[in-house]
């Protein structure tokens, strides 16, 4: 087989592998390719009317633009290409440590650079992909709307997700030199939780700052902003003309794109085995905890709980995802502290935000301990019934969500006790609705299959997410319309008592 | 009682092991014991392993020695029959009769994020052992396993005979009076694999009973005191080595075609 051969044929073999990783998450390991592109294909369809929705009034913008429309595409096109960035580096982390096919790769007798080469193709490629798929519905409704400039869009998609995967790469493998494989996992998951939430956050900070609102749009649009931005001609500007058509700058960003990523290749490539290497000999060298200790006394579910918390301790995703949802939660604070000051009606936006992350943190927390049990014939096995085992893993979810929300909660209470009690009251409906649906469709499974833990029921996920903002939907109303946050309670505490109702574990 | 089988229960542990025995030299009984998936896999089995006995369960792959296992540790309901453990109705009161016995699989479940002498304290604290008894126990367990210099390491970098090893350490933390083992000796090395035999065979001296499955017929032929063998969900032969070359006419022949030779029987039958 020639060098050009083997190489498309890896080619191949790796998109093949994409692919199939892709239709194992969305079907859950069932053989249903056609029923999940159908499905794919009607939400692509459904998130027209949300996209249509959000950017179809700009459909008619043209060059030359102002100053302060540059500043809200750019930002836009900044923070896709943040989220990007999170998603590719979260990717690349992955395949680094995932791939049980290094043996038999690094064993052949192809060349490994030009194998390597490849496979950093296919990853940016899959992030580019992910990336087209999304953005589709948006830049359609601009199309519509706008007339076939627009296409210019989807090159630009294009041109991040390529460069975006080149800096993932290259973010990853530094950190694999810098910290070494052990500690790499951990900080590029966090990495990428504060890459992916940080653009937002920041820009929602500034605008509570500077406009008390958490508004992003109030920064953007602003004055000062666009007496502190660069001249409309500077390169700063050329992302946002690419978009609306200036074929020039679509070509500079695309070739840029394309140069970063061969620039990844030739510097990487080769570093790309022995990080790869590096990293699966990380799997077989373990963790020292050096501390040497007494074993502890209790009762039995409080041996249970002492084994989850310990777990969930040394859980990096949970911990990553702990650190998201409380960078999300910093707007809100940052609010909440500057309301004490002028009691300002948007205080009554944090109820919502507070408890939307609470229902959504238990829900994953409730899938780790109840689920995602990794010695379930141990526990089984155990002298402890089965209602007592389940019984002391709720309680570790509950008592974890009351450990990071009390402090919020207690200091909202020194501004508006009312709410306080009500945004306490909606965490723990919204944690205990969010636990309740883990528990109605729990299937065994290990730990580390948390990534595709929406794969074993659709309705499960889509009820826990529909639960999480009717509480929070609830919360919010309640304090704003009381009538309002009653009737949307109801159709909550309706939509959790539906999915009770088809559940398996009924009765 | 040997000083490593007195078990001293902590505070909030129901003292099972003195109020629901009753008298029974059994320490396992098993009658009419049936489970069926898409077919058949256990037909009405009838089992009497003796306290003190070591007791190995033979037979080819899906003859059902696993699904019996499962349904006497009580990970499995069984369609029919009973399951006595020390006298204990395992059916009627699984948690009394769980407290006294331990479960090893053939597929090491440990957790990754746990070091091993993490794992022993969990473990030991599930079965509501106490700290002062189960700590020593656990050092002494991993010492002879092999595991000390390892003791503070995470399981998630460790070998399958290692985590195995781990899975047996916990299995023997609480001092249990029946161990229940699955094919305990995949994936572990020669020395490994000796070390684990010397303990339980240490344990059945020790007046602990063993039952185990195992596809190395010659482990069951040195080991255990009886053997079954089992196909197609039935026990179709049992006893001493001696007793089953009488049942089949032979005088000096290996286990291995005692085996076979059964076991082509019940096919044929079949």
């Amino acid at each position: 087989m020639s060098s050009a051969t083997a190489l498309s044929w890896f080619a191949r073999h790796e998109l093949r592998l994409a692919w199939r990783e892709w239709l194992a998450m969305m079907t859950g390991q069932r053989k249903r390719k056609r029923a999940a592109v159908i499905g794919l294909i009607a939400f692509a369809a459904l998130l027209h009317l949300p996209a249509w929705a959000v950017i179809g009034r700009f459909a008619g913008l043209r060059l030359p633009l102002d100053k302060s429309s540059l500043i809200v595409i750019t930002a836009t096109i900044a923070l896709a290409w943040s989220l990007m960035l999170s998603q590719a580096i979260e990717s690349v982390t992955r395949v680094f440590y995932a791939r049980a096919d290094l043996d038999l790769i690094m064993s052949s007798p192809a060349r490994l650079t030009n194998l390597f080469s490849v496979r950093i193709a296919a990853i940016a490629l899959a992030i580019t992909a992910m990336a087209l798929l999304f953005s589709t519905p948006f830049i359609d409704v601009l199309v519509i709307g706008g007339g076939p400039r627009w296409l210019a869009a989807f090159g630009v998609v294009v041109a991040m997700g390529l460069s975006a995967a080149a800096v993932a790469i290259a973010i990853t493998i530094l950190l694999f030199r810098l910290i070494g494989p052990a500690r790499t996992r951990f900080i590029a998951q966090i990495l990428a939780a504060v890459i992916g939430a940080g653009f937002v956050i920041a820009l929602q900070i500034a605008a509570i700052i500077s406009y008390g609102t958490l508004s992003r749009f109030a920064v953007l649009t602003s004055d000062t902003t666009a007496a502190y931005a660069p001249d409309v001609d500077n390169l700063v500007w050329w992302p946002a003309r690419a978009v609306m058509g200036d074929s020039e700058a679509l070509a500079l960003l695309l070739a840029l794109g394309l140069v970063m990523l061969g620039g990844v290749m030739a510097l990487f490539s080769g570093r790309f085995a022995d990080t790869a290497i590096d990293a699966a000999a990380q799997g077989t060298s373990s963790r020292r905890t050096a501390r040497e200790r007494k074993f502890r006394t209790g009762t039995r579910p409080q041996a249970l709980r002492r084994k989850e918390f310990m777990l969930l301790w040394r859980d990096p995703w949970l911990i990553s995802q702990t650190l998201m949802q409380l960078l999300y939660l910093v707007p809100p604070a940052l609010l909440l502290w500057r309301s004490f000051a002028d009691s300002s009606a948007a205080l009554v936006l944090i109820t919502p935000v507070i408890v939307m992350a609470a229902g959504q943190l238990a829900g994953g927390l409730a899938w780790l301990t109840i689920s995602g049990e990794d010695a379930p014939d141990l526990v089984a096995t155990a002298p402890l019934s089965a209602s007592r085992v389940i019984r002391a893993k709720i309680e570790v979810v509950l008592i974890a969500i009351a450990a990071i929300f009390a402090p919020l909660v207690a200091t909202l209470g020194f501004a508006s006790p009312l709410q306080a009690a009500i945004t306490a009251g909606a965490i723990v409906v919204s944690a205990a609705s969010a636990t309740a649906i883990q528990l109605w469709f729990r299937v065994q499974a290990r730990r580390s299959q948390f990534r595709r833990r929406q794969t074993s029921s659709r309705l499960a996920t889509f009820a826990e997410a529909f639960s999480s903002i009717g509480w929070a939907a609830t919360a919010a109303l309640l304090l704003a319309i009381p009538v309002a946050g009653v009737i949307s309670g109801l159709i909550t505490a309706g939509l959790v008592a539906a999915t009770w109702k088809f559940s398996p574990r009924r009765g | 009682m040997p000083k490593h089988l007195q078990i001293k229960v902590a505070s909030d542990a129901k003292p099972y092991g003195v109020a629901v025995m009753k008298p029974d030299s059994s320490a396992l009984s098993v009658r009419g014991l049936t489970k069926s998936f898409d077919r058949l896999a256990v037909n009405s089995l009838d089992l009497t392993i003796h306290a003190g006995e070591f007791y190995a369960l033979v037979g080819p792959n899906g003859a059902g020695k696993t699904t019996t296992l499962r349904m006497v540790a009580g990970l499995l309901r069984p369609d029919a029959g009973a399951v006595s453990i020390f006298g204990v109705d395992a059916l009627a009161d699984p948690v009394a009769a769980k407290q006294v016995m331990a479960w090893v699989s053939d597929e090491p479940m440990i957790y990754d994020k746990l070091t091993p002498l993490e794992y022993l304290e969990f473990v030991a604290g599930l079965w509501g052992i106490a700290p002062a008894v189960s700590e020593p126990s656990a050092q002494e367990l991993l010492g002879s396993l092999g595991l000390a210099p390892h003791r503070h390491e995470r399981c998630e970098g460790f070998s399958k005979g290692m985590r195995q090893k781990v899975a047996l350490a916990g299995a023997l933390v609480h001092a249990p009076r029946l161990i229940i083992l699955d094919e305990p000796l995949t994936g572990l090395d020669a020395v490994s694999a000796r070390h684990v035999k010397g303990l339980l065979a240490e344990r059945v001296r020790a007046g602990c009973t063993v039952i185990m499955t195992t596809h190395i017929l010659e482990v069951a032929e040195r080991m255990a005191d009886r053997i079954g063998v089992i196909a197609a969900g039935s026990l179709v032969a049992e006893g001493t080595l001696a007793e089953l070359r009488q049942q089949n006419g032979h005088t000096d022949t290996s286990l291995e075609d005692l085996f076979i030779a059964l076991v082509t029987l019940e096919a044929a039958a079949a």
